[in-house]
C-alpha cells in the first residue's frame, strides 16, 4: 500500500473537518467561551435526544431515505404518559417500562402501515404526527404535568444531582469521571490493535501503520480531553450514558448485524435483496419499530431534562434528527451512513446553537444559519458524489 | 470516394489516473454505415461521447472536423444543431408521457410558453411512419414495448434533422426480429443518404450492416476494415478485438456425467401480476438433470424471465399453478428464501436492477444471499465474510484491487461474476442462469462459460437463458425453445442449428 491521499483523508474526514473549524470559530467569537466545562457539559445534555432520535432515524433513512415526521410528537406524547403515571405515585420503573413499551406499540403501529400496507414513509408519520400530537395533549389534559422523583431525574439527566457520583470524595476535579475517560481511551486502544494484528496474522490489508497511530492519538486525545472537561465541572451527566449505550449498540447493529446489512442492502437495492432471500417488509418494520423505541427513549430524557412533560415538547425534534443524519454524511437516497457520522453530524448542529445562543445571536437567524449549514452539508455530498463519476 | 463526412484527429481523453482514449482517429464517409466494435471499457463511449459534447471541448485533446470544419462542441446541443444525434444504449423516454411529447422533449414545438399540440403530434407522426411504426403519437411510451421505444428514440433523433446518427448497442434489449427490423431500417436510412456509426457487441449485426469497422482496444483505435475491399467474418472481428485468435469461443466439456433428473415442472402457468387473465407462461413441462446444462431460448418477451423467476419462490407472477419437483420431491415454493433452502439459484438477467447492491462493496455483495454462511447468531463474522469474498474472487478471477471494491465501480463482466460467486456461495445443486453474457465482453464470456463448465462438472444443473443462439447452441446439452409463454420445442444440442430453431419458433406462430 502507498501513502494516504490528503485528498482522501480529507474526503472521509469533511465533517469532522468542517466540526473542528466551527469549533475554532466560535471558540474565537465567543472569546474561549464554547469550551468552558460547563458548556460542554450542556452541549451533552441539552443535545441528548437529537443523538437518540438520530441513531433511530439513521435506520429509517438508511432503508432508502426514509424518514419518521412523528418522532417529535412521540416524544411528547410517550413523555405525557410517563409524567401523569408518575405524578399518581406509582413506581417509577414501571412507568419507564410502560413509556419504552409504549414507544414500541407506536413503532409497530407505524411500522405495520409502512412494511405491510406500503404507505409512503412520508404519509404514515406525517399522520403519527398529528396523531400524536393531538393525543398528547389529551393525556396532558392540555397542562404542564410536573416530575418530583428525584430517582428517575437523576437517572436520566434531569434536575441538579443527574451526573454520576464521584467515588472518589468529593475535590474540585472529578477522579471517577477523568478516570472513566481514560479507561474508555485504554479499551479503544486495546480493540484497535487486537484488531490490527488479527488482521495482520491473517494477512488481510490494514491501514498504514502511521495513520492508525495518528487516528488512534487523536481519538484518546478527544476523549480524555471532554472527560477531562466534565470532570472539571460536575462530572459525567447521567444522559450521557445513555446516549453512549444507544450509540455502542446501534453501532455495533449496524456494522456488525444480519439486520444491520439488510438495512444497507434493502436501502441500496431493494429488489435484489428481495431476490437474495431476505423480506424488506421486515427490514423496514424493525427499522420502525426501533425508531419508536427510541422516540420513546428521548421522550424520556426530555421530560426528565424538563422535570415535567409540556403538551408543546417536542416539536422540531423529528427535523434536528434527520438534520443530524444527514449532515453527517447518511444518503438521502438510502443505502450510505453510519453512526460515527450521525454523532458528527449531531454535535455540529450543537455546537453552532450553542455558539449562536452564546454570541447573542437572535434565534430567527439561528434557524437561517442552521438551514444554510444543513444545505451546504447536502450541496457538499451530491457534489462530491458527483466528481466520483 | 465519398466525401469525408467526420473525422475525429488525435483524440485523447484522461480521467484522474485512466487514460481512456489514447490518440484515437476515427473517419467516417458520407452515407456509410461505420460500426465501432471492441470490448468492455474499449473506449467506445467515450469517444462518442467527445463526439456529441458529452465531454465538452477543453476537456479533451485532438480534434473534430465535421462536414469541413473543425468543431468545438461545448454541450450536447452544439453538436446537435449540426446534426450528430446520439442515441444511448439506455433508452431516455418518459414512460407517463406520449410518444409526440418525448420526440419534442426539449425540442417543443410551437413558441416557448405556447406548445402547439398539433404541430407536435402531426410532426411526430410523419417521423413515426418513417420508421415504420404504426402507433399514434398520443400513445404512452409505458404502452408499447422495448422493441418500439428504440423506434420511438430514432424518430426522436430523426426529428431533430440528423446527418449524422449514432446508435451505441441499439438491440441490447431488443429480440431477434425487432433486432433485424432496426437493422433493416438503418440499411433503408443508408439508401436515402443517412451517415451512421452503430456501436454494437453483437457481430453478426456489424457483418449484417457495416462498410466499414473500427476496432477499438484499450482506448486505441487498432484498425479499420472496408468490408468492401476484404471478406468479414465474426472471427476475423473477433481476432481484432481481443488482439488474438480466439479458436473456440465455447470451451468444451470433458467427461461430464449427465445423471438423474434432478428439478422437472408440470403443468406450470403464471399469470401477469398486473393483467391476470393473462398467461405469461403456459403449460410448461421442462426437467434438468445433475451434470446437464439446459438452454431455454426464446425472443425478449416470450416469457423466459417470468418462469424462471416463478420457479424461483413465486417472485414474479400471479395465480402460479403447476408442479414443481426437486430431488423427486414435489415442493412448493412460497418465496425465495424458500427456493434458496431448497438449492436452488437465479442468477437475475438484469444484474444492476435485481441482483448487486452496486453501492455496497464485492465482499458484502457476496454474502448477501447467505448471510447465515458467514454470521453466528445474526452476528456478522467480517473476517469470513472477507475470505470468503477472496476465495470466490480468486476462482473466478474477479479483476479487482480488492473486495472492499464497491460493485457498482466495475465493469459489466465483472459485475456479472460477483453475481456468480453470490450465487454460488448459497451452493445451490440448481442454478437457472438468466442471460448470464448479456452486455459483457468476448473475454469475459469464455471465462464465464468456464465458470458454468466447471459447475456441471460438479454434479450440478444449469439452467441457461438466452436469447443469442451461437451461445445457447454451444453451450447447452439440451435445448427448449419457447415463445409466446409456450415451450414450442425441445432438442439435443447435436441437432439444434440456427436454421431449426428459428424454424420451431416460427411453426408454432403460424399454428396459433
Amino acid at each position: 500500500m502507498g501513502g494516504v491521499k490528503i485528498t482522501d483523508i480529507l474526503k472521509k474526514y469533511t465533517m469532522v473537518i468542517a466540526l473542528i473549524l466551527v469549533v475554532a470559530f466560535f471558540y474565537w467569537k465567543t472569546g474561549g467561551k464554547i469550551l468552558l466545562p460547563q458548556n460542554i457539559n450542556n452541549l451533552i445534555s441539552q443535545n441528548a435526544y437529537v443523538f437518540v432520535l438520530a441513531a433511530g432515524m439513521l435506520l429509517c433513512i438508511l432503508t432508502g431515505g426514509n424518514i419518521d415526521l412523528a418522532c417529535g410528537s412521540v416524544v411528547c406524547f410517550i413523555g405525557g404518559i410517563g409524567a401523569v403515571i408518575m405524578s399518581k405515585n406509582i413506581n417509577v420503573w414501571v412507568a419507564v417500562l410502560v413509556m419504552l413499551v409504549g414507544g414500541i406499540l407506536v413503532g409497530i403501529w407505524q411500522g405495520f402501515w409502512i412494511a405491510y400496507v406500503k404507505v409512503p414513509p412520508f404519509i404514515a408519520t406525517l399522520a403519527g404526527m398529528y396523531a400524536f400530537r393531538g393525543l398528547s395533549n389529551v393525556v396532558l389534559q392540555g397542562m404542564t404535568v410536573g416530575i418530583g422523583n428525584s430517582t428517575f431525574l437523576n437517572v436520566f439527566g434531569g434536575g441538579a444531582e443527574c451526573y454520576v457520583p464521584d467515588l472518589f470524595g468529593k475535590g474540585s476535579l472529578n477522579v471517577t469521571c477523568l478516570l472513566l475517560g481514560i479507561i474508555i481511551a485504554v479499551i479503544y486502544v486495546a480493540f484497535v490493535l487486537k484488531n490490527r494484528i488479527s488482521a495482520k496474522t491473517k494477512d488481510y490489508a490494514t491501514a498504514p501503520l502511521a495513520t492508525e497511530i495518528i487516528k488512534m492519538f487523536i481519538v484518546c486525545a478527544v476523549v480524555i480531553w471532554i472527560f477531562y472537561k466534565l470532570a472539571q465541572y460536575k462530572g459525567i451527566p447521567t444522559s450521557l450514558i445513555w446516549i453512549a449505550v444507544v450509540l455502542v449498540v446501534y453501532g455495533y447493529i449496524t456494522s456488525k448485524t444480519t439486520m444491520g446489512r439488510y438495512l444497507y442492502a434493502v436501502g441500496g437495492n431493494e429488489k435484489a435483496t428481495k431476490l437474495s432471500g431476505i423480506d424488506p417488509r421486515k427490514v423496514y418494520f424493525f427499522a420502525y419499530v426501533n425508531m419508536g423505541l427510541m422516540s420513546g427513549l428521548a421522550g424520556i430524557l426530555t421530560v426528565a431534562r424538563a422535570c415535567g412533560a409540556q403538551p408543546t415538547f417536542g416539536q422540531g425534534y423529528e427535523m434536528d434528527a434527520i438534520a443530524a443524519c444527514f449532515v453527517g454524511g447518511a444518503s438521502a437516497y438510502g443505502g450510505e451512513g453510519n453512526v460515527f457520522g450521525v454523532v458528527i453530524g449531531a454535535t455540529l448542529m450543537g455546537v453552532i446553537n450553542m455558539g449562536m445562543s452564546i454570541m447573542g445571536v437572535e434565534a430567527n437567524y439561528q434557524k437561517v444559519v442552521k438551514g444554510l449549514v444543513l444545505l451546504i452539508a447536502i450541496v457538499f455530498d451530491v457534489m462530491s458524489k458527483k466528481q466520483k463519476k | 470516394m465519398a466525401k469525408v463526412l467526420l473525422e475525429m484527429k488525435n483524440i485523447t481523453k484522461t480521467f484522474p489516473g485512466v487514460k481512456a482514449l489514447d490518440n484515437v482517429n476515427l473517419q467516417v464517409e458520407e452515407g456509410e454505415i461505420h460500426a465501432l466494435v471492441g470490448e468492455n471499457g474499449a473506449g467506445k463511449s467515450t469517444l462518442m461521447n467527445v463526439l456529441s459534447g458529452v465531454y465538452p471541448y477543453g476537456t479533451y485533446e485532438g480534434d473534430i472536423i465535421y462536414n469541413g470544419e473543425v468543431c468545438q462542441f461545448h454541450k450536447i446541443k452544439d453538436s446537435e444543431q449540426k446534426g450528430i444525434v446520439i442515441i444511448h444504449q439506455e433508452l431516455a423516454l418518459v414512460p407517463q408521457m406520449s410518444i409526440g411529447e418525448n420526440m419534442f422533449l426539449g425540442n417543443e414545438r410551437g413558441r416557448k410558453n405556447a406548445i402547439n399540440w398539433n404541430e407536435t403530434y402531426g410532426e411526430a407522426d410523419k417521423y413515426l411512419k418513417m420508421v415504420g411504426l404504426s402507433e399514434s403519437s398520443r400513445t404512452l411510451i409505458k404502452e408499447i414495448g422495448t422493441g418500439k421505444q428504440q423506434l420511438v428514440e430514432i424518430a426522436k433523433a430523426l426529428a431533430k434533422k440528423a446527418k449524422l446518427l449514432i446508435l451505441d448497442e441499439p438491440t441490447s434489449s431488443l429480440n431477434e426480429t425487432d433486432s433485424k427490423a432496426l437493422l433493416d431500417l438503418m440499411l433503408e436510412f443508408k439508401k436515402q443518404g443517412m451517415t451512421m456509426i452503430i456501436i454494437t457487441h453483437k457481430l453478426n449485426e456489424v457483418v449484417y450492416v457495416a462498410d466499414k469497422i473500427t476496432v477499438v482496444r484499450d482506448g486505441s483505435t487498432i484498425e479499420t476494415m472496408n468490408c468492401h475491399e476484404m471478406e468479414i467474418n465474426e472471427d476475423r472481428i473477433i481476432k481484432g478485438m481481443v488482439g488474438r485468435e480466439i479458436t473456440d469461443r465455447f470451451p468444451k466439456r470433458h467427461d461430464v456425467k449427465i445423471g438423474d433428473i434432478n428439478m422437472e415442472v408440470k403443468n406450470w402457468t403464471v399469470h401477469h401480476p398486473l393483467y391476470p387473465e393473462r398467461k405469461v407462461v403456459d403449460n410448461v413441462h421442462m426437467n434438468v438433470r445433475k451434470g446437464e446444462v439446459v438452454g431455454i431460448y426464446g425472443l425478449m418477451g416470450a416469457g423466459r424471465t417470468e418462469l424462471a423467476m416463478s420457479i424461483f419462490g413465486h417472485s414474479y407472477g400471479a395465480n402460479i399453478s403447476g408442479t414443481l419437483t426437486i430431488n423427486g420431491k414435489e415442493v412448493v415454493l412460497k418465496n425465495p428464501r424458500e427456493a434458496i433452502n431448497a438449492k436452488l439459484a437465479y442468477v437475475t438477467e438484469d444484474r444492476k436492477g435485481n441482483g448487486l447492491v452496486l453501492s455496497n462493496p464485492i465482499r458484502v455483495n457476496t454474502s448477501l444471499a447467505n448471510m447465515s454462511g458467514v454470521s453466528n447468531h445474526n452476528i456478522i463474522d467480517v473476517d469470513k465474510e472477507y475470505q470468503v469474498a477472496v476465495e470466490y474472487k480468486e476462482k473466478l478471477k474477479t479483476k479487482t484491487p480488492s473486495v472492499e471494491q464497491n460493485v457498482g465501480n466495475l465493469s459489466g463482466g465483472n459485475q456479472q461474476k460477483v453475481l456468480l460467486a453470490k450465487w454460488m456461495f448459497t451452493d445451490p445443486d440448481i442454478l437457472i442462469l438468466d442471460e448470464p453474457t448479456r452486455g459483457i465482453d468476448v473475454g469475459a464470456k469464455y471465462e464465464i462459460y468456464c465458470i458454468i463448465n466447471d459447475l456441471v462438472a460438479a454434479g450440478k444443473s444449469v439452467i441457461m437463458i438466452s436469447s443469442e443462439l451461437p451461445e445457447v447452441i454451444g453451450m447447452s446439452d439440451r435445448i427448449y425453445i419457447m415463445n409466446e409463454a409456450k415451450i414450442v420445442g425441445e432438442m439435443n444440442a447435436s441437432e439444434a442449428t440456427q436454421v431449426n430453431i428459428m424454424a420451431s419458433i416460427l411453426q408454432s406462430g403460424r399454428s396459433e
